[in-house]
Formats: C-alpha cells, sequence, structure tokens
C-alpha cells in the first residue's frame, strides 16, 4: 500500500505567494483576536480559587451558581466539567479570605443544600505567582527561539534559522488565536503543549531542510532552479511529513477522548499545533527561505570544508 | 553487511532486561499500610516498638501481611483497609503520644526486585490525591518579630547593669534607645554592642538627642530571613508530624516559600488550619492605672501600649490596657500539654526551658500584685487567653494557663505551642487539594489515553509497512520500556501532564521510524538492492533524525528549567523520552532489522508494503 502517488514534484513554489498571503491573513486574524478579546487565563496566571465538585446526582448549573452568587464573593464562574454531575466552580481572590476559608465556606454552602456533593479538587493561587508564571512562561519561549535558531544557523544556515522561527512563531500564534477566540482557559499545561508544538514543528521544517541541503548536493540537481529544488525536496518528503504528524495525532486525540477535562486543554492545543505544523513547514518556512534569497552557495560553502575535514 | 556484532545484540538485550526490571516494579500496586515512627527526638524507633506494635495488632486479632523495618519507621502492611484502620487505632492507644501513627500505602514490590533497587515511580499529588501548598514567609514580619525583641533583650540588659535608659522604641526598621546625656550614651553603647555583635550600633550625640541606634546589617538580614524560613519549616514539620502524615514533603522553594505536600491527606480543612496557624505565646505586662485606661477607651491610647480583650469565665469582654514590651515568648517553651486546673477547668500547662523560666522568675519577682496577660498572637492580632494577678514569684519554669477555654481549645492551642512558633506568620500563595478518586481516575484516564493511542499507532504502522510496521512497532514498545524504565530508575515523580508526555512521547518517536521506513522505501524505489536500501536508508535518516531531535530537546530543556510543578513532571518526561526514542528508533530497531533479515542468503526483498514506482522513474 502506498498512499501517495506523485507522479511529479507539485510545483509548491509557485503557489507561494497565495500560501502566504493566507498565512498573512490567518496569522493577522489571530492576533486580532488575542489582541481584542484576549486569552482566557487559567487560574495559575490570574491567582483566584478554583473547586472542582461531583454530585452524587445530576445537578443543575444554575442552582450551584445561585448559591455561590448568594456568598457574594465576586465574580464567581461555575461551569459544567463535561458531565451533568461535574461542576467547576471559579472565584477571584479576596483579601480579607484565606483560600482555606473561601473554599470551606462555598463546600458548606452547597453541603447544605445538596448533601451528595463532593469536593474533589481545590486549586489556590496568589496573585503574585501569576505573574511569576507568566514571566517565566516567557522566558522559556524566548529561549526555545534562541536556542533553536542558534542550532539551526549552525547546523545549516541563518536564513533557514529564520523561516523556521518565523513560520513556527506562526503556528503558535496561531494556536493562541484559537484559545482567545474561543475563550478556551489557557492554563499551564497548555502553555507546556505550547512549546511542545514549538519543539516538534520546527523538527518538521527541519526534516524539508535537510532534503533541500541534500538536493543541492547532489549532482543530478545541478540544472535545476531554487524553487524546482524546493519542489522535489516537498514532495519527497511529503508523504512522511503527513503519516508522522497523522501518527502523533493519533495519539493525541486518544488524549482528547480518553484523557478527561484534565488532559482536554493539552489535547486540544498539540491537535490545532500538528495541523498547522504541516502547513506551516511547508507552506510558509519554504516560501520565506525563497524570500530570504536562498541559493546553491549559501548550502555549498560549508560542504566543502567539511568534506575537507573528512579527507 | 546488515549484522551487527554479537555485543551489540547482548547490549541490546541488556538494556531491555534492565528496563524490563525496573519498570516491573511499577506493575504490583498498592496495599494499604500503617507507619510508626518518632514524634520526639527522646523516642526511638526501634524492635522494642515494633514488638509493641505488634502486640497492639495482635491484641485486636489481627495479623499483618509483612513487617518492614527501615531505622526510622516501622511499616505494617494490611489486607484492606478496614484492618488497617483498626490497627491504626490500636497501635496508636499502645504507643501514646511520642510516636506518629499514620495511614500509608505501601509497594508491594516482591523483596527480590526491591533488594535490586527496583522501586516504583512515585506518583504526584494529582494522581495518588492530597494536598499541596506552596506557603511564602512574611519576611517584613520576620524583620518586625525580631526588631520587637531586640529592644526587649536591650531593656533586660541595661534595667540588670542598672544604667538609665529613656524610651527604647522601634522606629522603621531600627531600634532606638533613648539617653539623658552623652555620658551615657558612652556607657550603654559598648554593652549594647557585646549584647547584640551581629548588629549595626550607632551613637548619636547631639545638643537635646542623644541615642542610640540599632539597626541590622545587609548580613544579618539576610541571616534572618534564611533562618526564619529555616525555622518554620522545623516548625511545619514539628505539626505535619501532629496529622499524622506518613510521607510529607517539606521543602523550601526560592527565597522565602516553602512547598508542603501531604499525600493522602483526607481531612484537609483540618491540615490547612493547623498549618497556616501562627500562633505563639508572648507574655507582657498589663497597666492597670485606671485613668491610662480611661484615656485609652476614649479613643487616646498612650504610646507603648495597646488596648486588648480580656475575656472573662463569664464570656464577657473586659477591655485592658498591655504594654506592648513582650517579657516571653513561646520560642522558650519546651513542651505544653492540655489538662485541668485545680477547679477542674480545662487549662494548658506549660514547661519553658531554662532561659524562660530564669526570666518568668525575674518577672514574677518583680511585679507581685501586679497583672499579666498571656497573650495567644495568631496572624498578628493578639488574643489574650488569660489575665491573672501575680501573687507571689513563680521558679521551676512551670506555668499553667487557664482562662475561658472549653477541652478542644486546649488541646488546640498546646498542639500549637507544642509544635513550636513560626518565626514569620506565612500565607498561602498556591494551594490544590487531589481528591483521592479523582486522583485514581487521572491514572486511569492517562494510562487509556496512553494505551488506545499506542494500538491505534501500531495497526497502523504494521498495516502500512508491514514487516518493517512490525519493527517500528516493537521499537516504539522498547521505547516505552526505556522511559519507564528509566524514569523508575531516576525516581521521578510521576504526574498527570507527565503521563500525557509519555502518550505524547510515543507520538513524537515514531517520526523517526517514519523517517527510516520512507527512505528505505526510496532506496528501493531508487533501484537499490534490498541490503544497500537498509544501510542508505538507515544512513539518511540518521542525520534528520538527530536534527529534530536536538531542535525537540531544546524546547524540552527551555521547559525544564523554567517550568513549576506540572510543568516540570511534563518537561522530565519528554526530554527523557526523546533520548530513549533515539536510542530505540537507531539502535534497536536496526539491530531488529538486522535480525530478521541480515542473515539471509540471498535477500532479494523487503517486506515494507507496497513500493509504487512512477512511470517516469520506470522507463
Amino acid at each position: 500500500m502506498e498512499l501517495f502517488r506523485i507522479k511529479h514534484d507539485i510545483p509548491f513554489m509557485s503557489y507561494g505567494r497565495l500560501t502566504t498571503a493566507i498565512s498573512l491573513v490567518t496569522f493577522i486574524v489571530a492576533v486580532f483576536f488575542l489582541i481584542f478579546k484576549g486569552l482566557n487565563f487559567g487560574v495559575e496566571f490570574t491567582g483566584g480559587t478554583v473547586m472542582e465538585l461531583r454530585y452524587a446526582q445530576a445537578i443543575e448549573l444554575g442552582q450551584v451558581r445561585t448559591k455561590v452568587d448568594a456568598l457574594k464573593y465576586g465574580e464567581a464562574q461555575v461551569q459544567s466539567l463535561g458531565t451533568t454531575t461535574d461542576v467547576m466552580v471559579r472565584l477571584p481572590n479576596i483579601k480579607a479570605k484565606t483560600s482555606a476559608q473561601l473554599s470551606n465556606e462555598v463546600l458548606d454552602t452547597l453541603k447544605k443544600d445538596r448533601a451528595d456533593v463532593e469536593l474533589r479538587k481545590v486549586e489556590f493561587i496568589g496573585p503574585s505567582v501569576g505573574d511569576e508564571l507568566v514571566s517565566h512562561g516567557l522566558t522559556a519561549l524566548a529561549l526555545v527561539c534562541l536556542g533553536i535558531i542558534v542550532y539551526l544557523a549552525i547546523r545549516f544556515e541563518w536564513r533557514f534559522a529564520v523561516s523556521a522561527i518565523i513560520a513556527n512563531m506562526h503556528d503558535v500564534v496561531i494556536i493562541l488565536g484559537f484559545f482567545a477566540f474561543f475563550q478556551w482557559e489557557f492554563t499551564l499545561t497548555v502553555l507546556a503543549a505550547v512549546l511542545a508544538v514549538l519543539g516538534y514543528s520546527v523538527n518538521e521544517s527541519v526534516v524539508v531542510f535537510d532534503r533541500i541541503r541534500e538536493n543541492f548536493r547532489k549532482p543530478q540537481m545541478r540544472g535545476k532552479s531554487v524553487p524546482e529544488i524546493i519542489d522535489n525536496a516537498i514532495t519527497a518528503t511529503m508523504s512522511r511529513t503527513i503519516i508522522t504528524h497523522g501518527s502523533t495525532e493519533l495519539m493525541v486525540l486518544s488524549m482528547l477522548v480518553f484523557g478527561g477535562p484534565a488532559l482536554h486543554g493539552f489535547a486540544t492545543a498539540l491537535t490545532i499545533g500538528i495541523l498547522f505544523g504541516i502547513y506551516s513547514s511547508v507552506l510558509v518556512a519554504s516560501p520565506l527561505l525563497l524570500m530570504l534569497d536562498v541559493s546553491r552557495e549559501n548550502m555549498l560553502k560549508p560542504v566543502k570544508v567539511k568534506e575537507e575535514a573528512v579527507v | 553487511m546488515n549484522r551487527y556484532p554479537l555485543w551489540k545484540y547482548l547490549l541490546i538485550a541488556a538494556m531491555l532486561f534492565a528496563a524490563l526490571l525496573y519498570t516491573l516494579p511499577n506493575l504490583f500496586g498498592e496495599s494499604p499500610a500503617v507507619q510508626v515512627s518518632s514524634a520526639r527526638t527522646t523516642a526511638k524507633v526501634d524492635q522494642a516498638l515494633q514488638d509493641r506494635a505488634l502486640a497492639a495488632v495482635k491484641t485486636v486479632g489481627l495479623t499483618p501481611e509483612d513487617v518492614l523495618f527501615d531505622g526510622n519507621s516501622v511499616k505494617l502492611r494490611f489486607k484492606d483497609t478496614d484492618a488497617q484502620l483498626k490497627a491504626k487505632d490500636a497501635i496508636q492507644a499502645a504507643v501514646g503520644d511520642d510516636f506518629v501513627v499514620a495511614l500509608n500505602l505501601l509497594p508491594q514490590t516482591p523483596s527480590w526486585l526491591t533488594k535490586l533497587g527496583g522501586k516504583p515511580m512515585f506518583l504526584g499529588l494529582d494522581l495518588r490525591g492530597g494536598v499541596h501548598f506552596l506557603l511564602e514567609v512574611d519576611m517584613k514580619a520576620a524583620v518586625d518579630k525580631s526588631l520587637e525583641k531586640t529592644a526587649g533583650d536591650i531593656r533586660r540588659d541595661l534595667k540588670d547593669k542598672k544604667i538609665r535608659y529613656g524610651k527604647v522604641e522601634r522606629v522603621r526598621d531600627t531600634v532606638e534607645v533613648q539617653m539623658r546625656d552623652a555620658e551615657t550614651v558612652d556607657v550603654a553603647s559598648p554593652i549594647v554592642r557585646k549584647l547584640l555583635p551581629q548588629l549595626q550600633v550607632l551613637d548619636v550625640k547631639e545638643a537635646n538627642d542623644n541615642k542610640i541606634v540599632i539597626s541590622f546589617t545587609q548580613p544579618a538580614l539576610q541571616q534572618l530571613k534564611s533562618d526564619a524560613v529555616k525555622q518554620n519549616i522545623t516548625t511545619l514539620h514539628n505539626r505535619v508530624n501532629e496529622l499524622g502524615v506518613a510521607e510529607p514533603i517539606i521543602q523550601q522553594q526560592g527565597e522565602g516559600r516553602i512547598v508542603v505536600e501531604l499525600p493522602g491527606i483526607q481531612d484537609t480543612a483540618k491540615a490547612k488550619d493547623i498549618l497556616g496557624r501562627t500562633a505563639t505565646l508572648e507574655v507582657r505586662m498589663v497597666e492597670d492605672d485606671q485613668s491610662k485606661l480611661t484615656d485609652a477607651l476614649n479613643g487616646n491610647v498612650p504610646d507603648g501600649f495597646e488596648l486588648m480583650n480580656d475575656r472573662g469565665h463569664d464570656g464577657q469582654n473586659r477591655p485592658i490596657l498591655v504594654r506592648k514590651e513582650v517579657e516571653l515568648t513561646g520560642d522558650n517553651i519546651n513542651g505544653a500539654q492540655a489538662g485541668f486546673d485545680d477547679h477542674n477547668q480545662p487549662a494548658v500547662h506549660i514547661d519553658l526551658d531554662s532561659t524562660g523560666a530564669e526570666i518568668f522568675r525575674q518577672l514574677t519577682h518583680d511585679n507581685v500584685h501586679k497583672r499579666m496577660a498571656m497573650i495567644l498572637v495568631e496572624k498578628g492580632k493578639g488574643e489574650v487567653v488569660t489575665a491573672p494577678t501575680i501573687n507571689s514569684e513563680i521558679g521551676g519554669g512551670r506555668v499553667q494557663i487557664t482562662g475561658a477555654m472549653t477541652v478542644a481549645d486546649a488541646n488546640d492551642t498546646a498542639l500549637l505551642l507544642r509544635a513550636g512558633s513560626l518565626a514569620a506568620p506565612m500565607n498561602i500563595v498556591e494551594e490544590r487539594t487531589i481528591g483521592p478518586s479523582l486522583g485514581k481516575e487521572n491514572i486511569s484516564k492517562g494510562f487509556h489515553s496512553t494505551l488506545w493511542g499506542f494500538l491505534a499507532v501500531s495497526i497502523f504502522m504494521v498495516i502500512y509497512y508491514r514487516v518493517f510496521g512490525i519493527v517500528s512497532t516493537l521499537s516504539l514498545a522498547a521505547n516505552l520500556l526505556l522511559l519507564i524504565g528509566g524514569l523508575s530508575i531516576l525516581g521521578v515523580t510521576l504526574t498527570l501532564p507527565g503521563i500525557a508526555a509519555i502518550a505524547l512521547t510515543l507520538g513524537m518517536a515514531i517520526d523517526s521510524n517514519v523517517l527510516i521506513n520512507e527512505r528505505v522505501r526510496e532506496e528501493l524505489r531508487n533501484g537499490m538492492t534490498a541490503n544497500m536500501a537498509i544501510v542508505n536508508g538507515y544512513k539518511h535518516a540518521l542525520d534528520t533524525i538527530l536534527d529534530s531531535n536536538v531542535t525537540t530537546l531544546i524546547a524540552g530543556l527551555a521547559l525544564l528549567i523554567f517550568g513549576s510543578g506540572a510543568v516540570r513532571g511534563f518537561a522530565w518526561v519528554h526530554c527523557m523520552g526523546i533520548v530513549t526514542s533515539f536510542i530505540s528508533a537507531v539502535f534497536i530497531s536496526r539491530g531488529l532489522v538486522n535480525l530478521i533479515y541480515g542473515y539471509r542468503r540471498r535477500l532479494t526483498s523487503l517486506s515494507i508494503g507496497q513500493i509504487w514506482v512512477p512511470d517516469s522513474k520506470k522507463a
């Protein structure tokens, strides 16, 4: 069985203008939602108290909401956790009360209403911790980008490094855009997923770049133009790209289906990241490479050095 | 050409065997146990204790399945939680308050595995249930408290040396001692310097302003802060012991933060209450001058005094005026027990250490017929427990406090005093409570995600790549084994994000296998012989695999460095998984392919699925 029977190299680069336009538009839309809707930061970042409750029998969310609102703790959120019996209550920080008092009071109130409620999880985060997380998260992001740029610049050439990192930041921004648009909760595990996507997706660009480099060196490719060489590289790695991403996606989907609420955000971020990763590594990174005027000479110089070293 | 030398096969076999051996302990599960450990340094855990515990268990008709003695604690394993609970009560009654008797879960790893160092991965709180706190030490309060104490020390010392001094008061971050004239400053200054060698002492001699200013030097301040954190950790240890937790984690994090993790705790409200309380006892003098009290009640509290409420036996609050100077603090308490006084009222009996006893004797000697207040300070707020009149000098260091309290109050107060006071109050800045049922659910969910994902990927690989697909699947399984074995050896704490990372690692690891398989196909498509296709396929794929793994590793390491808590758990597994997937995809899968194809006399074709050759190339 062979899924991909491609007779000729697909002229990806001739669609360069179109794909770049599409990328630019999705990117701008994502940034737009990020700015105007913003991320729905999880309690780890904003500070506050989150309680997860389980009722023995189904419960109306409205009923819980009225009870919690009656305590007048400011903007409390009451959400379902996917079932009719699991409820999440999120409360802002209150200066006068410790989280312990807060969660105990809420639980007491709810217990009076319905005795079959069980406290499954309480999470309280003070305000200072959240700020630290944001700064640590951004530092990590910057460090990953820098590390990847340096590595690719050494292994390949700066043009490759720059186009790979732009393509991948494009993925990251789009994931964040999705989270902003749907107002999905952006938690610490989602951040981990975003950074993992960054590493994974660069991986993808690297495979294509590897092929491009190889093609530049091949004698039978000597007469070909740069876009033709890139087209050939993309086509040759295409089936592998789709299959590996498909396999990883199978794993991630399995997490999405079986992982429950705790892994939901993580799996969602990865799903979006993987899907856009395929697109961006092929159709964003490579056109960028062309725009940056990559040429055979860029790749050949280091090769000579290497060969001499071997001899 | 596609043969490994024997040692390589042996290396693979040894690696897999070791991985399997260290993965095994994770499969045996856990059984309920009772753990007995020492609550005080004087209480020794020894053979005698073990015998007492066993005897106690026998009296209630139970026999433990296993008895473990590890020098610090005795652990008795039982077959179910019912027996465990019964045994706990029996043992507690037998060994008394000197020992902590806690419920625990013990891994059921067979002893031969344990002897080889095999142990299951430690499960994070999100998988086993429990409480996690991040506490921040209030450094300002620590400095404040220390300044108050310094002021008290100076007063006492100058009084002893019969040097006349004016006000001793705190001015922002310094203590100022007012003096009558420059000469007294000269006399007092060396005494203060001798008393407080680590602090900065400044003499001020001006026309109308003669004083000694004492302030903290930067190193002293640093020392003070680190001492505050250390003392708080010690105190927390004591308090946690009182709670009876089997494997508590109490660690410093950063400069002024403390992490407390209490696995398996059910009564979280009580845990929070006991840990968060910063109660300490202060003994201060009461001002009985009625005119000053009236002044204070009119909103004109004199300097150096504080208006407080004294809850009498009748339950009514009476305002009293208390000096701010602290004569004695909970630091000098050796022990505290709840009990009853002569009138059968609940009381707390306190034993003072020698310094405390001496201060208390002096205090009561100097202040006969005056009143003193025993104040329980919690979160910066003082509450007068009792304000008795001193009838005579009290020596020997035994003090009894009575007041309007219930038996439960007395017990709580005694516990807090006994467990020691905190050097500075702490605020809970992060708290996670995970119920045990949720923990179990998280394990099964994480397990199922990994299992089904693994199966789906395997089925696809086998259908698409045939024998090479089987090789890929086997090397993926080897990867899983190496990963779990490695994590167990390193003693990494497994969390739910960690399980997610295992699943994700497997999903990403298949990438290397696909790269290899596609490459081999391509070589075949280009007309290579089967043997050459394997050689070149692996060789060419290696570069790419290396590059892509390094970039992923960069992301993983950044997460490891900057992540905290859950993210760290994820990052550990992720980084480790990248290394194991490299080993399994490149080394182990090649070994398998070599075993399958390398020893055939005439290899004409590879089972790697259908190879489709475009017409243009056929020609």
